[in-house]
């Protein structure tokens, strides 16, 4: 039990890594029923080792816990140091959770490969567990670039009809990026003679060198978010990949993104940040109204709720670059919210799929009538996507659009139309989906959801409903770390010359 | 005559490989052709003597023999050891192969040996002389394994592009080192090192002829512009003879290269630098987009190959300890990673088929899963992708090039290197995504499936745990050019 308190970020990574070792040794489309009970019991202690860090985090502390240090590569001074503060705890038990869900819900869909494609999503679980809480800059490039290798084959291997398409852009622009990312790592090292995330942190950076760092890091992770205009792999992956590859990526490889920019880019250069900031809100916005906008006119779902996600992550990295903690704050629990509420979004379109095999909007209609409490719950969360008082996804968008009042009137303006242009194409997708006479004989034979799928959709609708009426679990997680993160923020990394806060220049 | 013992002993991995080759031809005379597995036997004990007698030298110093000819370090050591290694699994690759295309002979196999000697006599040696003659025991064994099936029109024409080129560029490598011989009056490669210090760097003689031992030494690698063998010989080959010019020789031409520019011409470093820069940048531009066009896939592990001597020229171009280390560590990552990539072709070709195209990979991982995830992770590791050892290999040589100052060549790499992403996830592609073409199943004898596996899960194990391999890598650098 000792050795379980002292390494259980170790062990939250290497379980469900372990687990897709075994289950791909063990399974096998003959016994697709043992392959997939071992998936699931995997998944959930996997879920389950990772519960001691919500109940043993203590919230007063704003910096890293659970930490976990060991030498590794020492010719290049590398650890394998791991921890987590309120920013990762919430996302790792968010990782955890919803590799749960995707074994679940793939448990009658997938019938090709099914041993390798539980495995593919419990090894990536690990390896993101492994993103939200390396503390080493190595370390923590291998976990992000490793996980790039299952996604790349879930899309490909049970992806639509234009998956290799789809799934060698995800792969090569998100390679683009991060590699740009090890430029800076390398820069880094050669400054510090080490990778390791604390002296980073402390190192100071001329400004120069701070905005090159910057525009690295930032083409790694704005790829990942996605932010507009490199947001184009997203709606293409989204399409082809099947139902769990569209809820890890839309639930936790975006996070990925946001995450990245508290833990890396913005303490690393937070003068540089400061001076992006302008930037990075314009395009924040962008994303927030132009691409709902888009959302507006798509056809097939989801790529509508692909897009909405694009949307959703503005919000984000608009509570990112305003420098409050309340839309820090915000913005992180944006974030958890956006990953029940996508997740829920592709589950329920995956519930439609594999009845339809079909995912045109053109092509259903009336839904409400053969399927009623399937259609209670994609209507609920569609109220929560498009951000209702009550549900997850409001809290959010509120804190961010209160933040945003304070830093400046037009930009909470503009963030706040989402909540018009939000209800406009879900509600308008759910009306067309699911309202009206029954559109074709498809729609007619419809059956409603079975036993498996309403487990899932309800606990996703718990969680939505919950955290919407009392989101304090989550904001607790933050407040220390959101604080400490600001008073590094604060202060300039740039040597000498002047000790102008940050924040003036 | 206590001298002449010292020497004999410094050369005794050597003298062993020597007398086996010669003893494993004679013996070849005698024997039936249902008994040639004893040839093979012979030839895999060789490998394993030569290794034990080598390690049982190691010293940790540097200590030479015949007059300072030839030199037995631990950079020597290293790299012999490698080399024994990849020898030793290419022929356990091989044997199937060769047996299937009537190719299973005595020669063969001493042939591989006595080019095996070359690359030894290459690694030690400390006079120009030495490594002269042990590049062209090499070139010549090999000149003569790609003809080696002799009704093969395309590998007699692909032997004869060789064989021309390769004559070219070992004209040329010796009419560099006579430059340096003319101007310094020395071909040892320590007493050239102080000559050129005394008469310092800006004598146009001795540009001249490192232009010519450069130009010479980038043909062996397959360098651009010195490139245009490669492809045609890794594709006109039989696919066994381009396992073995693709993987051990480049340890050698690495030896080489350490000892003519790292130690030899190391005063002249500054010029030499410029030059494998732009070798470097070229070879990594035109390998990789040139790899994409590509339908073959011995030819475009080719292209491959000339990309990642790109990637190696950026660890030497460093001109520092730190540079050498890392380019060392990139050509033992790169010989893993080769010997596992054309393992591949050979474990899916049979009697009457090569293996060779792209197409041929189709569906693989419905053929054999194991296999697929075997090639997985050798093109993923080509790509440098993390886990596996690739990532670091490239890692190193980048923070390398980037402490030498060499920013925006490493930025213009990295960026090539999506390029080069992009083919290698095609074959990924071809294997997992599309249906398979040929439902043939897989027969290999089971040492060939066992080391296959381990080749390829060590270019995972190691990645996930490099250190011991960087270490050897890093000490047997310090401890031989200090």
């Amino acid at each position: 039990m000792n050795l379980f308190n002292q390494h259980i970020l170790s062990f939250a990574i290497w379980l469900p890594i372990l687990a897709g070792v075994i289950v791909l040794l063990l399974g096998s489309d003959q016994n697709a029923n043992r392959t997939r009970w071992v998936a699931l019991v995997g998944a959930v202690i996997s879920f389950l080792v990772t519960i001691p860090l919500y109940t043993g985090f203590q919230l007063q502390i704003g910096t890293f816990q659970f930490e976990e240090s060991a030498s590794w590569i020492p010719a290049f001074n590398i650890y394998y140091h791991l921890g987590a503060d309120g920013f990762s705890v919430p996302l790792i038990l968010l990782t955890s959770f919803t590799t749960v869900l995707v074994v679940i819900a793939a448990w009658e869909v997938i019938t090709k490969s099914i041993a390798q494609y539980m495995a593919a999503f419990l090894i990536m679980s690990g390896l993101m567990i492994g993103v939200f809480s390396a503390l080493d800059a190595i370390l923590y490039y291998v976990f992000w670039e490793a996980m790039l290798i299952p996604m790349f084959l879930v899309i490909g291997i049970w992806g639509g009809p234009n998956r290799v398409y789809a799934t060698i852009k995800f792969f090569l622009y998100t390679l683009l990026g991060s590699l740009l990312m090890l430029v800076a790592f390398i820069y880094l090292y050669h400054q510090t003679g080490s990778f390791a995330l604390t002296d980073y942190y402390a190192l100071p950076i001329s400004m120069s060198a701070q905005i090159w760092i910057f525009i690295a890091f930032f083409m790694a992770f704005a790829v990942k978010i996605p932010m507009w205009p490199v947001h184009t792999w997203l709606p293409d992956a989204h399409v082809e990949a099947p139902t769990g590859g569209s809820v890890v990526l839309a639930a936790i490889a975006l996070k990925l993104g946001g995450y990245s920019f508290l833990r890396f880019a913005m303490p690393i250069a937070p003068d540089a940040a400061h001076y992006f900031a302008n930037t990075m809100i314009t395009l924040s916005l962008i994303a927030i109204v132009y691409i709902a906008l888009v959302a507006l006119v798509q056809k097939d779902m989801k790529k509508l709720i692909a897009y909405s996600s694009i949307s959703h992550m503005g919000f984000v990295t608009l509570g990112f670059f305003m420098f409050s903690q309340l839309g820090l704050e915000g913005a992180v629990v944006q974030m958890i919210s956006h990953g029940f509420i996508s997740s829920a979004m592709f589950l329920c379109v995956g519930v439609l799929y594999d009845r339809m095999h079909s995912r045109q909007i053109a092509d259903y209609g009336g839904v409400v009538n053969t399927m009623p409490i399937f259609a209670a719950f994609a209507v609920l969360f569609a109220m929560a996507n498009s951000g209702l008082p009550g549900t997850s996804g409001f809290v959010g968008e509120f804190m961010v659009i209160l933040a945003a009042v304070k830093f400046n009137f037009w930009v909470a303006f503009l963030a706040a139309t989402t909540l018009i242009f939000g209800a406009a194409y879900t509600l308008w997708m759910t009306k067309r989906v699911f309202y009206g006479a029954i559109a074709n004989t498809h729609v007619a034979e419809l059956t409603d959801i079975n036993a498996r799928e309403f487990i899932i959709l309800a606990t996703l609708a718990l969680l939505v409903i919950g955290f919407g009426v009392y989101p304090e679990p989550i904001t607790a997680l933050l407040q220390a770390t959101s604080a400490e993160f600001l008073t590094h923020m604060q202060t300039t990394k740039i040597p000498i010359i002047s000790s102008v806060p940050a924040a003036s220049i | 005559m206590e001298n002449f013992q010292y020497d004999i002993l410094n050369v005794l991995p050597e003298l062993t490989v020597l007398c086996m080759a010669m003893f494993i031809l004679l013996v070849d005379l005698f024997i039936k052709p249902q008994n040639r597995f004893v040839i093979y036997g012979l030839a895999q004990f060789t490998l394993f003597a030569a290794a034990v007698f080598t390690f049982q030298t190691n010293t940790l110093g540097v200590s030479y023999a015949f007059s300072g000819m030839f030199v037995d370090d631990s950079l020597g050591d290293v790299l012999k050891l490698m080399t024994y290694l990849g020898s030793s699994i290419m022929l356990v690759y091989t044997r199937q192969y060769q047996k299937q295309r009537n190719m299973f002979r005595g020669e063969y196999y001493a042939m591989v040996l006595f080019s095996m000697l070359g690359m030894m006599i290459m690694i030690s040696g400390q006079n120009m002389l030495t490594i002269y003659m042990g590049l062209e025991l090499l070139s010549l064994c090999l000149y003569s394994l790609v003809a080696f099936d002799r009704d093969n029109p395309r590998a007699s024409e692909a032997a004869m592009k060789y064989f021309v080129l390769g004559a070219l560029a070992s004209g040329m490598l010796l009419y560099g080192m006579s430059m340096i011989y003319g101007m310094t009056g020395s071909l040892n490669i320590s007493e050239i090192a102080v000559e050129i210090s005394n008469i310092g760097q800006h004598n146009p003689v001795l540009i001249m002829g490192l232009v010519f031992v450069v130009a010479g030494l980038a043909f062996k690698f397959g360098a651009v512009p010195f490139q245009m063998w490669v492809p045609d010989v890794y594709q006109g080959a039989p696919t066994s003879i381009t396992l073995l010019i693709g993987s051990v020789p480049k340890f050698a031409a690495f030896a080489i290269t350490i000892r003519l520019l790292a130690q030899g011409l190391y005063p002249l470093a500054a010029d030499w630098q410029d030059m494998l820069l732009i070798m470097a940048l070229l070879s990594i531009i035109i390998g990789n987009l040139s790899a994409i066009a590509q339908t073959n896939l011995k030819r475009m592990l080719a292209y491959s190959t000339i990309s990642h001597i790109g990637f190696l020229l950026f660890g030497l171009m460093s001109a520092n300890l730190n540079g050498f280390a890392s380019s060392l560590f990139y050509i033992s990552a790169y010989v893993l990673m080769t010997l596992a990539g054309f393992g591949m072709i050979l474990l899916l070709s049979r009697k009457g088929f090569e293996a060779d195209k792209l197409d041929d990979l189709k569906g693989l991982n419905q053929r054999s899963p194991w296999a697929a995830f075997m090639m997985l992770i050798t093109m993923f590791s080509m790509a440098g992708i993390p886990p596996t050892i690739g990532f670091y290999a490239k890692f190193t040589v980048l923070q390398a090039a980037w402490q030498a100052g060499f920013t925006w060549a490493v930025v213009l790499a990295v960026l090539m290197a999506v390029v080069g992403a992009f083919y290698y996830l095609r074959i990924v592609k071809l294997m997992y995504f599309d249906a398979p073409t040929d439902l043939s199943p897989i027969h290999a004898p089971i040492d060939m499936q066992f080391v296959l596996s381990m080749n390829a899960l060590a270019l995972l194990l190691i990645g996930l745990l490099p250190q011991v391999l960087m270490n050897l890598c890093g000490l047997s650098i310090v401890t031989s050019l200090q």
